[in-house]
């Protein structure tokens, strides 16, 4: 297996975990502080990208912190996955949390998802506010590129 | 005289509207008090119009108003004549305006300009993009392991006969501040036109123009209790002499035909198009506001603050400072080890506490220090004892969350 075609698939295993065993934790906490624990612990979850794969073609432009993004359709099963990696550990938290419910869709699952409302399950919206994070409106429009969902 | 910390802070408005932020990126633009604002005002509700260019007596009093402010700028400043005060956007325009029109008129391919590697990018990318249009060596000061200017370098790169010297005061990352007046002494020793980049270091003390003795001296009125858009290019009569203009049109214009154009006089002739009026009144507010606080007990009161934030920095575990204590305008940069200066902002941005992270323009300084960023606490004396406790406690919950 390539270290590529390897990256993707410890990811979206640890994907699975991180959903069962972390996501219903960060939804049940309610003071900010245990969030923000919980978010980095769920990053930490999300395997690092080796040092060749921290490509600067998979760097994301706009972000604070060096952010590398990977994206792979599925020819077979018509489904979108993606890796991600960042030095920054809210940053990275944050994007988990996304894959969580991105990742493995398929292009018309993705057209239902609310790219707004990725963050207010958790109950993030209210205080942790992901919006104000720098450079995460801009792995959201990549992944949303990726997806085909912007042109 | 005593300093009145409550009386000078409830100056700001702002602090009413927003009593739940500690605002400590006052490097990046500092806050206004009510005289600036009602300048503004007023000039806007009573005295609008333009100037220098109307028939009637509305523009006059304009005009009067905004050349007061260049009386009031020239007086702060200790410049030998109006003349000498150009009126521009801010630090980074007149930077541009200062490595355009020095092109050519000074500088000829081959010549050298000597920076150093603690400047904005507003002080480095100009220089380094007119540089290379007309041949001209770009060199740079290196920094000492302490992060201050190598002044024995900077001696040895005098010895190449730089025609340009130009440099910060003090540098807006780290606070440092910078033996300016000895290095204009050296400069000019060496026969270079001088420089200094006085963004950050206007607020330190009164600047004296003629005792500094610099050819060329900028700052943003923002960064002094002033508007944004404003700011102040100073230089010498016979230097600005030199000055290519970076804009044309307007009042900077004596006589125009397709034949050819005659260009106004000194400050005129380097202040294309419509000026920032209102601005320009509100920064002199700015300048006369100050003045009526006892400077020194001002100063004072912020390198108190400076010392009970720095020793309370340097208590915590896993602090790694960047700045030095010592001869420190007011900035602590600083990061927490093992961790992204962005995710120490956000955890700080959380609990309402203002601060700056990144390279704060300034890339090839962390380049130097081999850091990729750093957290940036800047102080202004409106802030307060209490506002300091509060952020130590606020770095030890970051500290706390990230470790736990
Ligand atoms: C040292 C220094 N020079 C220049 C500038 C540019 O100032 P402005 O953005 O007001 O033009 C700044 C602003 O941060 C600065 O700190």
């Amino acid at each position: 297996m390539s270290n590529l075609t390897l990256l993707m698939s410890q990811t979206e295993q640890a994907l699975q975990n991180i959903k069962q065993q972390q996501l219903p934790l960060l939804t049940q906490t309610t003071d900010w502080q245990s969030k923000y624990r919980i978010l980095m612990q769920l990053g930490k979850g999300l395997p690092s990208f080796s040092p060749e794969l921290q490509r600067d073609e998979l760097l994301i432009a706009g972000c604070d912190s060096k952010a590398w993004l990977l994206h792979e359709f599925d020819q077979d099963s018509s489904r979108h996955y993606w890796a991600f990696d960042s030095e920054a550990r809210i940053i990275k938290g944050l994007v988990t949390l996304a894959l969580c419910q991105l990742n493995g869709l398929s292009a018309s699952e993705l057209t239902q998802i609310n790219f707004q409302q990725l963050f207010a399950l958790q109950g993030l919206q209210q205080n942790l506010s992901p919006s104000r994070q720098n450079g995460l409106h801009a792995v959201i429009k990549t992944l949303s590129m990726q997806a085909g969902l912007l042109d | 005289m005593n300093f009145d910390l409550a009386a000078f802070r409830a100056e700001f408005a702002f602090f009413d509207q927003n009593p739940d932020w500690v605002y400590l990126d006052n490097a990046a633009t500092m806050h206004k008090p009510a005289a600036v604002v009602a300048a503004e005002t007023e000039f806007y509700q009573k005295f609008n119009a333009n100037v220098h260019r109307g028939a009637h007596q509305l523009s006059q009093q304009a005009t009067q108003l905004f050349e007061q402010s260049r009386d009031t700028v020239a007086a702060y400043v200790n410049a030998r004549s109006r003349e000498e005060i150009i009126w521009c956007s801010g630090a980074t325009a007149a930077l541009n305006q200062l490595a355009f029109g020095l092109m050519g008129s000074v500088l000829q391919p081959g010549d050298r300009v000597l920076i150093s590697a603690m400047e904005h990018h507003a002080n480095i990318v100009p220089w380094q993009f007119h540089c290379q249009q007309h041949g001209v060596q770009l060199d740079v000061i290196p920094l000492t392991v302490n992060h201050q200017l190598d002044l024995a370098e900077f001696k040895r790169l005098l010895a190449l006969k730089p025609k340009v010297v130009s440099v910060t005061q003090v540098s807006n990352v780290l606070g440092h501040i910078q033996p300016v007046a000895e290095m204009v002494q050296l400069a000019k020793a060496a026969g270079a036109l001088t420089i200094i980049d006085g963004a950050q270091g206007v607020l330190l003390q009164q600047p004296d123009m003629q005792q500094l003795d610099c050819d060329f001296y900028v700052f943003s009125g923002h960064k002094i209790y002033g508007p944004t858009g404003i700011g102040v290019l100073y230089g010498r009569q016979e230097t600005l002499e030199l000055l290519k203009p970076l804009l044309y049109g307007g009042e900077m214009i004596q006589q125009v035909s397709f034949s050819g154009t005659t260009l106004n006089q000194l400050p005129y002739r380097l202040e294309a198009g419509t000026p920032n009026i209102a601005g320009a009144v509100g920064l002199a507010a700015a300048l006369r506001w100050l003045q009526q606080w006892d400077q020194s007990a001002i100063a004072l009161h912020k390198q108190q603050l400076l010392k009970q934030l720095y020793e309370g920095l340097a208590q915590l575990p896993g602090i790694e400072l960047l700045s030095q204590s010592s001869k420190n305008a007011g900035i602590i940069a600083f990061n927490i080890e093992g961790e992204h200066h962005s995710d120490v902002a956000a955890l700080l941005d959380q609990q309402q506490i203002a601060v700056r992270a990144g390279s704060h323009c300034a890339m090839p300084l962390f380049a130097a220090m081999h850091k990729n960023g750093a957290v940036r606490l800047s102080l202004a004396p409106y802030n307060t004892e209490q506002e300091i406790v509060r952020t130590l406690l606020a770095i030890k919950q970051v500290l706390e969350i990230l470790h736990g």
